[in-house]
């Protein structure tokens, strides 16, 4: 019988010759990972469920990413819990600082996830790598805590949303526009316990970066994965991170889909999606007079090299405008020394930006760049609800790196082709 | 499994942003957490809720975050279930892994009102509101999740149901 990516991922995984849509599985994980908020929970409940060693030392990633460097003391207690949970169990895959890096964009890096793989991580985001071909997904610290003492997991079989986009992108459009227009069109529901299974030739020549773009933001459409069915780009990216290739499924062309919905991207410009929602989603152009008071490049979402260099392609002979902080920080060690070996940090310094290490920072609201109350930020990363980025009164517009940096510059919510 | 409290309702997307601040995410204490749960947007929250109320929400109740701090502030703060019209998904598996448990009914989430007094039949995924007369029937919840409802949440299941035959500390 027929069966999408997904379900073919999850049967393996389940070692059942077929599985359908709302079918409750039980999977082997390839890689579980979490990080610094999210794994001291773990830790203590893998505890508290009697296990004594992990399932698979090799199959665990830990990542200090949050809140680090520390931001006080109790963050630093957490990291303490996590780095001697690491050594006690002897997971290597253990990341913090020099060598570290955002979860979500150091470990494709690493090539720790292979098209193919089974993926659970204590992040929402864990979604990013399904760009790889691989099923991943975000569960709670406890859901973590059960595979790391059992090296297995219960998940229901989701139904697949086909997302075709057909066409070639517009200048100044990305990855980060495409899915935010997707989300748009769904609502921060409109994909709930379904997977996003990204495909159509804007997909097929969107580079690895794009596609990591795409499938983190899947779950701000309530999406339990995205999937970008593996392909040439995929096996060159893995090739050279790997000493593996892992499987390269593909969904059966005479698949079951819930739904298939298709875009014409030469219809889609940047978008941004405004203040409080993922889905408050509407082009760049019909934000009007919308002043800024911080922009951030940086994120799991767009903290990669090609995301550093489109804000740098935006912001070359350029200063931020008076009363704007713009703040960038590269998603990880290799980022960072590539956009300095590039000459982009030049760019960056010139312009009057300041650039941090690799931490998820002000996406939360951790540190590295809060708001006060009543000020705006146009932000790459992925969510913008109330007080997501500092205060309750304060509003976060999520956009690519080029709509964030040509806003830093313009001092409002504004586009690249305007510079 | 049956609850008896007063609804505390909230509206659509109630995100985990909302529901517990990232700068809050610095300990997994229960008490701790459910003192700061829903601060930034209804300040106050955790004084006015008496142990057994239950939050009655719209549509997608728990999106954005995994963070598993988010159920926990709610249970810490007292509140002994939630219905809601849909949850999300990764809200879903942290509450009734945590032993918090979730009723899904679109009805029962567009009829009932803030202070109504309501009885929950958890197993029979009957939702009475004593105060207007209504019944409603919430969507059929999993056996599995009845088991971890029923054993506790995750830890007791996965001790019990997993790990015995394994060498457990």
């Amino acid at each position: 019988m027929p069966m999408t990516i997904t379900e073919k991922i999850l049967a393996d995984h389940a070692g059942k010759e077929h599985v359908t849509p709302g079918e409750i599985v039980e999977v082997k994980v390839d890689l579980a990972l979490a990080n610094d908020i999210t794994a001291p929970l773990a830790i203590k409940v893998f505890r508290e469920m009697g296990a004594d060693r992990v399932f698979d030392p090799s199959k665990v990633a830990l990542i200090q990413d949050h809140f680090v460097p520390n931001k006080d003391i109790e963050s630093a207690e957490q990291a303490r819990v996590m780095r001697e949970f690491a050594r006690e169990q002897g997971v290597v895959n253990f990341y913090e600082l020099g060598d570290s890096g955002i979860e979500h964009v150091l470990l494709p890096e690493k090539g720790l996830v292979l098209p193919g793989d089974l993926v659970i991580g204590a992040d929402s985001h864990t979604c990013t790598y399904g760009a790889l071909g691989a099923f991943s997904t975000g569960v709670g610290s406890t859901d973590l805590a059960g595979v790391l003492a059992t090296g297995e997991i219960w998940l229901k079989v989701p139904s697949t949303i086909k997302v075709v986009y057909q066409g070639q992108l517009r200048k100044w459009v990305q990855g980060k526009d495409l899915v935010l227009y997707t989300i748009g069109v769904l609502g921060v529901e409109g994909a709930r316990y379904r997977t996003l299974e990204f495909s159509g030739p804007a997909i097929q020549s969107l580079s690895m970066e794009g596609r990591l773009t795409m499938a983190n933001m899947a779950v701000e459409a309530g999406a339990k994965n995205g999937i970008v069915p593996p392909d040439e780009i995929t096996r060159a990216y893995v090739a050279e991170r790997s000493r593996r290739l892992g499987v390269f499924y593909e969904s059966d062309p005479d698949a079951e889909y819930e739904r298939v919905i298709t875009f014409h991207v030469e219809d889609i410009e940047p978008q941004v999606a405004c203040p409080h929602s993922p889905d408050n989603t509407k082009p760049v152009s019909e934000v009007r007079d919308m002043r800024i008071d911080q922009a951030f490049v940086g994120s799991c979402t767009n903290g990669r090299i090609e995301d550093l260099r489109s804000a740098a392609q935006v912001l070359t002979g350029r200063k931020v405008h008076e009363g704007v902080r713009l703040i960038v920080i590269p998603g990880s060690r290799d980022v960072y020394r590539q956009a300095l070996s590039e000459g982009l940090f030049d760019i960056f310094l010139d312009a009057g930006a300041v650039i941090g290490p690799p931490t998820c920072g002000p996406c939360l609201g951790g540190h590295m760049g809060v708001l006060a109350s009543g000020e705006k930020a146009v932000s790459t990363s992925n969510r913008n609800f109330v007080a997501r980025m500092g205060h309750p009164k304060s509003e976060v517009y999520l956009a690519n790196p080029a709509v964030a940096a040509a806003s830093a510059v313009l001092g409002r919510v504004g586009r690249p082709d305007e510079i | 499994m049956s609850i008896e409290g007063t609804a505390i309702r909230f509206g659509d997307n109630v995100d985990t942003d909302v529901i517990i601040p990232a700068r809050f995410l610095t300990t997994a204490d229960e008490s701790v957490l459910a003192r700061h749960c829903f601060e930034d947007a209804y300040p106050g929250f955790a004084n006015r809720i008496k142990a057994g109320d239950i939050i009655v929400a719209g549509a997608n109740f728990g999106c954005g975050s995994s963070r598993e701090h988010a159920p926990l502030a709610i249970k810490g703060a007292g509140i002994s279930c939630i219905i809601a019209s849909s949850f999300a998904r990764i809200f879903y598996r942290n509450a009734f892994n945590i032993g918090l448990p979730l009723l899904e009914s679109y009805e029962a989430a567009n009829s009932i009102r803030e202070a109504d007094r309501l009885f929950v039949d958890i197993e029979e995924g009957e939702i009475r509101n004593l105060t207007s007369g209504d019944v409603f029937r919430s969507a059929p919840i999993p056996q599995f999740m009845l088991d971890l409802i029923d054993e506790g949440g995750l830890v007791p299941y996965i001790r019990k149901r997993k790990l015995r035959p394994h060498r457990v500390v």
